[in-house]
């Protein structure tokens, strides 16, 4: 079964200034001074909710493909690219304007704080698979090898959705919603695909 | 939620639009303040109304935050968790008529309503520090008056050990309580020792920046302990009972490890997921160098003598 070509026509590199809109308003929210009273925690806080959004962009893929019969694989690898740039600004933020390089601190919190120690584990985790997000690592590793190193993308998005639910205060209906959304993208995926009736098209 | 109902305000009682856009005009040209004129007052019904206040020697002499920054920053569950709700939606409540109703063990059970602490009391402009248990904090020209003179006319009973407040619960005009699931058990409640109560720091505010309290921060009248934690210093209040037993609180119901009934700030007493030792000061902008945070929010020498003899890591 075809699907219809618009759904790629897309070109791959596009995903790269789209997804980062919300981070270029963000940055600029910050230098423009709009961000509010605690521009600071609107900044960390964006950032970090804009990573778990598009990990959950890159977990949708496969389902979609899956269940839906549109397949966007095409622009996996740039999704996934554009998640571990947030985290790598959302951590920025963290490192240099909330705990302002403040060494003995960051580390204390790394250690002492579960919801920072499971974050920082979510980005130990994404170096390796950002790193071998290229046709040569895949050839490199083989593909076997290549794709169970990057079933760690499950862990990563488990591990976001976690950390937001330990780092606020109570049961807001956000990080249980993210976190719900997350399991039902793993969980479908073991649902055992349906031998597809052939439709006519 | 209590069967006390709320009488309707006459419509002679509410303020005419066009007097409160002339009134905020006027204000907005007193204090210089050019610009708060074409920036929309966050909470429509806010009326902006000046107060008549003397200073007083419990002041800080820091710096206090803007008008907008105390405005626009809220922690105000019964509005909304995000800290812009309040100021979106805390319009909605109607604050007038207001009363307190005072009971429990006291000899004088009755009522305060708002307009006679507006009138009968000499009302104190109290420059204090706030340092939420989030790790910011924020320095609030609260105007108000000191609870030990309020509790004095009810006459409280000798057995009498604790003060216990409730937050108003009106769902139609508190979006936050209408939720399917609710975010904390309501009404807010929140509990003070007597003597803490009693101290010359505690005050009900019913008012900030010189001007009637915004109901975003808790209109029209709130309680404020400036050493303990902001969640300790209650809004929109509605009772107050004298008790014998320590009052429960929300917080500590909601998580009886990370809350205590007492909530002093204590730098060397870290939430259990967060560190207490630093805190962020509102208003400085992204690049704000954080500050220690102070024992007791720097209150210590009033108020340390509270807790002579008891391990604060244990009553936290
Ligand atoms: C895959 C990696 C990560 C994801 C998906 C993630 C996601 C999030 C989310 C969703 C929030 C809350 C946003 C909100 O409240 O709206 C957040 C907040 C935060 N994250 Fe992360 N994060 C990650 C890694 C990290 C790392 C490595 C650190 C630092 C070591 C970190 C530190 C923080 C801090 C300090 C906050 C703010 C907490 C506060 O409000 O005080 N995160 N993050």
């Amino acid at each position: 079964m075809a699907q219809s070509r618009y759904w790629t026509l897309m070109p791959e590199w596009l995903v790269y200034p789209i997804a980062l809109l919300p981070a270029a308003h963000l940055l600029w929210g910050a230098v423009s001074n709009t961000l509010g009273p605690d521009p600071l925690k609107v900044l960390e806080n964006g950032l970090g909710e804009w990573a778990l959004r598009v990990l959950i962009a890159g977990l949708a893929i496969t389902p979609i493909m899956r269940f839906l019969r549109i397949n966007l694989i095409k622009y996996r690898r740039a999704i996934g690219l554009v998640a571990f740039i947030y985290v790598i600004l959302h951590l920025s933020v963290y490192l240099v304007l909330d705990k302002q390089l403040d060494w003995a601190a960051i580390g204390a919190d790394i250690v002492k704080r579960p919801y920072i120690t499971i974050g920082m584990a979510a980005f130990v985790m994404l170096v390796p698979l950002a790193a071998t997000s290229n046709k040569w690592s895949v050839r490199k590793l083989g593909s076997a090898a290549w794709r169970r190193l990057h079933r760690l993308v499950y862990v990563i998005a488990v591990f976001g959705a976690i950390h937001y639910l330990l780092l606020v205060k109570a049961w807001p209906p956000e990080p249980i919603i993210y976190l719900l959304i997350i399991v039902a993208l793993l969980a479908v995926r073991l649902v055992r695909p349906q031998r597809r009736l052939r439709t006519a098209s | 939620m209590s069967g006390y109902k709320y009488p309707i305000p006459r419509s002679s009682e509410i303020t005419p639009r066009a007097a409160i856009l002339d009134r905020r005009r006027f204000i907005a040209g007193m204090s210089g303040l050019a610009l708060a004129a074409a920036v929309p007052t966050p909470g429509k019904s806010a009326t902006r109304e000046k107060l008549d206040a003397i200073a007083s020697p419990l002041s800080t002499d820091e710096e206090p935050n803007s008008y907008d920054d105390v405005t626009s920053y809220n922690n105000y569950y019964e509005f909304g968790t995000g800290k812009s709700d309040p100021a979106k939606h805390a319009h909605e409540l109607t604050t007038r008529p207001w009363a307190i109703k005072v009971g429990g063990l006291v000899n004088n059970p009755g009522e305060i309503g708002i307009e006679d602490l507006l009138s009968a009391y000499t009302l104190e402009d109290r420059i204090y520090r706030l340092r939420c248990v989030e790790a910011w904090s924020m320095v609030i020209p609260w105007v108000g008056i000191p609870l030990a003179d309020i509790i004095d006319k009810f006459d409280v009973q000798g057995s009498a050990k604790y003060l216990a407040f409730e937050t108003l619960v009106r769902p139609e005009e508190m979006r936050g309580q209408r939720s399917t699931f609710p975010i904390l058990p309501w009404p807010y409640a929140e509990g003070l020792r007597l003597d803490e109560a009693r101290h010359p720091l505690s005050i009900l505010a019913v008012g900030l920046h010189g001007e009637v309290m915004p109901n975003q921060n808790g209109a029209p009248v709130r309680l404020v302990v400036p050493w303990k934690y902001g969640f300790k210093s209650i809004k929109s209040i509605v009772s107050m009972r004298f008790t014998e037993e320590e009052p429960t609180s929300t917080w500590n119901v909601q998580n009886p490890r990370e809350y205590g009934f007492y909530s002093n700030v204590n730098p060397n007493v870290d939430h259990p997921r967060w560190s207490q030792a630093t805190e962020r000061r509102i208003g400085g902008g992204l690049f704000a160098k954080r500050i220690e945070t102070q024992m007791f929010n720097g209150y210590g020498e009033q108020v340390a003598s509270l807790y002579d003899g008891m391990d604060l890591t244990k009553f936290y």
